[in-house]
């Protein structure tokens, strides 16, 4: 009797149905990310021309004079826009070096012993809240670099003392942060190349290094693209850490000057800000949203550039 | 039919999110204050906008009937509608000026906001005068030394453009817009964290926040605390005034309510609350 009722295969009726309601399920399922995206991207153009209007487009992307709350605001971004770009380029330089030699070791050289532990760190350290990583670098990295800059402008007149909070250590809390994505992503596409490659490389009396690197490497070339790639996409969106270490005043992204990411921009100021000041920091958002944007066309079409190539 | 279905579901994600947007009714009612109700409107200063919020909220719960509409569009605009007669109270975050109440207007000092400088526990320095927080924080003192203080620089902290209390340590020492900050911090609790690490920082913060962790600088030989702020002495002040047309008992019942619930133990807590010095 029960069977009946709960066999899809008994009966083609309610076979079809619930392969119907399956297929709606998962249409909706599909939508919701659809509808995310799209509403986010006509929410972060709504809220963010007003203020391009109001201002000017090039009153507020090239002038750098940040003055919110004057009696003559103004909403120059270019410094913060600056500084975003040259935070996140410096974090790369560290960072893809490391993280793909790590990635090589993993993947090429290091016992399965060595590997199992490598690995585990590596997966920590992405799990470790990027908050974290802020309260390290006030504790850790920010006295050092007080140090270093006493050291380095002990005669100057003219240097403002930011106590360490400066766009080196930005750039290394940044740079530790992306590892996690350089090494996983590096060590995929390291993995995905053909072992005839090494076996062939080998026999053709080449070493092990020349191998990795004249072989190996050129044939992932893709994979560390994109990993690159992924890489700028969460070093330019991270907030909390960069919050806590970079001191956050608007200044030319010298490298000890305190400085402000535009992720860092609209979070400082979002509190209390309202009018044109409010929208101006949706139109931070705006910018930010454009940068990834173009991050992800980038990335979309290094992929497709791989598959041509695969072919 | 696909078409259609997506419509739908997009329709009834719209109303899910305005849904949210609502704000939860308060259905806690104290029964005795329900009969006063109307609405009351107040405009003014931006700096208040924190005490005037909590002190919103504190009175939906005791009178759910009785409105408070709050406008923040600066101290100047809020005195002129209180005199124009658009606002039944106007906030200022400074005390009136002489012809604004030879216009008729009451100043009624709700709270004092004061702001206390703090230095790291090992700055020896003890004491400022305005003059010198004035070069302090506009560059051109740079090194403790300058004052008579340990040969170590000065890492100048603030808050970021649009904080209250920036608002107003730039108000009082006339600095606005001059001011030369090493590090912008969103957060009392940040300025305290990083003048407390850092040697040789300067920070500002609201008086009720100081602690152990960091020094209060006397400033022109007055020590900051919640007396030398009522008495006037300490300088880094500024009034927070209510202003009114006419005295409070000419005023209707609703604003009277207003005036009380300040009065009143709650009153006072949400001047607490919000970091603020009762002026009483």
């Amino acid at each position: 009797m029960e069977k009946e009722v709960i066999s899809i295969i008994a009966n083609r009726k309610t076979k079809s149905m619930v392969e119907k309601v399956a297929s709606i399920i998962f249409v909706c399922c599909a939508i919701v990310s659809i509808v995310a995206v799209i509403s986010i991207t006509g929410y972060m153009i709504i809220s963010g021309t007003p203020a391009i209007f109001e201002v000017g487009l090039s009153d507020i992307l090239f002038s750098n004079v940040w003055a919110p709350t004057a009696s003559h605001p103004q909403f120059g971004i270019l410094n913060i826009i600056l500084t975003s770009i040259i935070g996140v380029f410096m974090a790369i330089c560290i960072g893809v070096p490391i993280g793909v030699l790590t990635a090589v070791n993993l993947a090429e050289i290091a016992s399965p012993k060595v590997k199992k532990i490598i690995k585990s760190a590596i997966e920590l350290l992405a799990g470790i809240p990027s908050v974290v990583y802020g309260l390290l670098g006030i504790l850790i990295i920010n006295p050092l670099m007080y140090q270093l800059e006493l050291l380095i402008f002990k005669d100057s007149t003219t240097h403002q003392f930011t106590g360490g909070s400066n766009l080196i250590s930005a750039i290394i809390v940044l740079a530790i942060m992306i590892l996690p994505t350089l090494i996983n992503i590096t060590e995929t596409s390291l993995n995905a190349v053909p072992d005839d490659y090494r076996k062939s490389s080998l026999a053709l009396g080449a070493s092990q290094m020349q191998t990795i690197f004249r072989v190996v490497l050129p044939a992932a070339k893709n994979g560390i693209m994109s990993a690159i790639v992924l890489g700028v996409g969460r070093a330019i969106g991270e907030v909390m850490a960069i919050l806590l270490v970079a001191g956050n005043s608007v200044n030319f992204p010298l490298p000890f000057n305190s400085v402000r990411f535009l992720t860092t921009g609209i979070v400082s100021e979002m509190g209390y800000a309202s009018g044109t000041h409010r929208e101006v920091l949706f139109t931070i958002g705006l910018v930010l949203f454009v940068f990834i944007l173009v991050i992800n066309l980038v990335l979309t079409y290094i992929l497709k550039k791989g598959d041509e190539n695969g072919k | 039919m696909k078409k259609l279905g997506i419509l739908l579901l997009t329709c009834l994600l719209a109303v899910g999110l305005v849904g949210c947007g609502e704000d939860n009714k308060n259905d806690s009612t104290s029964t005795d204050n329900t009969e006063l109700s109307g609405k009351v409107s107040l405009d003014g200063s931006t700096s208040m906008e924190k005490f005037v919020n909590g002190l919103k909220e504190a009175m939906a719960e005791k009178y759910p009937n009785l409105l408070l509409e709050p406008q923040f569009t600066g101290s100047g605009t809020g005195i002129q509608s209180c005199i124009a007669g658009t606002a039944d109270i106007g906030n200022s975050s400074r005390a009136l000026k002489d012809e604004e109440k030879a216009q008729g207007l009451v100043e009624n000092i709700v709270a004092i906001d004061g702001i206390a400088v703090v230095v790291d526990k090992d700055n020896t320095i003890g004491r400022v005068t305005k003059d010198q927080l004035i070069k302090i924080y506009t560059g051109q003192i740079k090194n403790w030394k300058e004052i008579n203080g340990k040969d170590q620089k000065i890492v100048v902290i603030g808050r970021e453009a649009s904080s209250g209390t920036r608002g107003a340590f730039e108000e009082i020492l006339d600095v606005e817009e001059k001011c030369q900050y090493a590090q912008e911090l969103n957060e009392t609790g940040a300025v305290m964290a990083a003048v407390a690490a850092t040697p040789g920082a300067i920070g500002y913060v609201s008086l009720d926040n100081v602690d152990d962790s960091v020094i209060a600088l006397q400033l022109d030989g007055v020590a900051p605390s919640e007396e030398t702020v009522k008495d006037g002495t300490y300088a880094l002040q500024r009034p927070f005034v209510m202003a009114t047309k006419g005295s409070i008992e000419e005023q209707n019942e609703q604003v009277k309510a207003i005036f009380d619930f300040i009065d009143s133990e709650e009153g006072q807590e949400v001047i607490k609350a919000v970091g603020l010095v009762s002026p009483k």
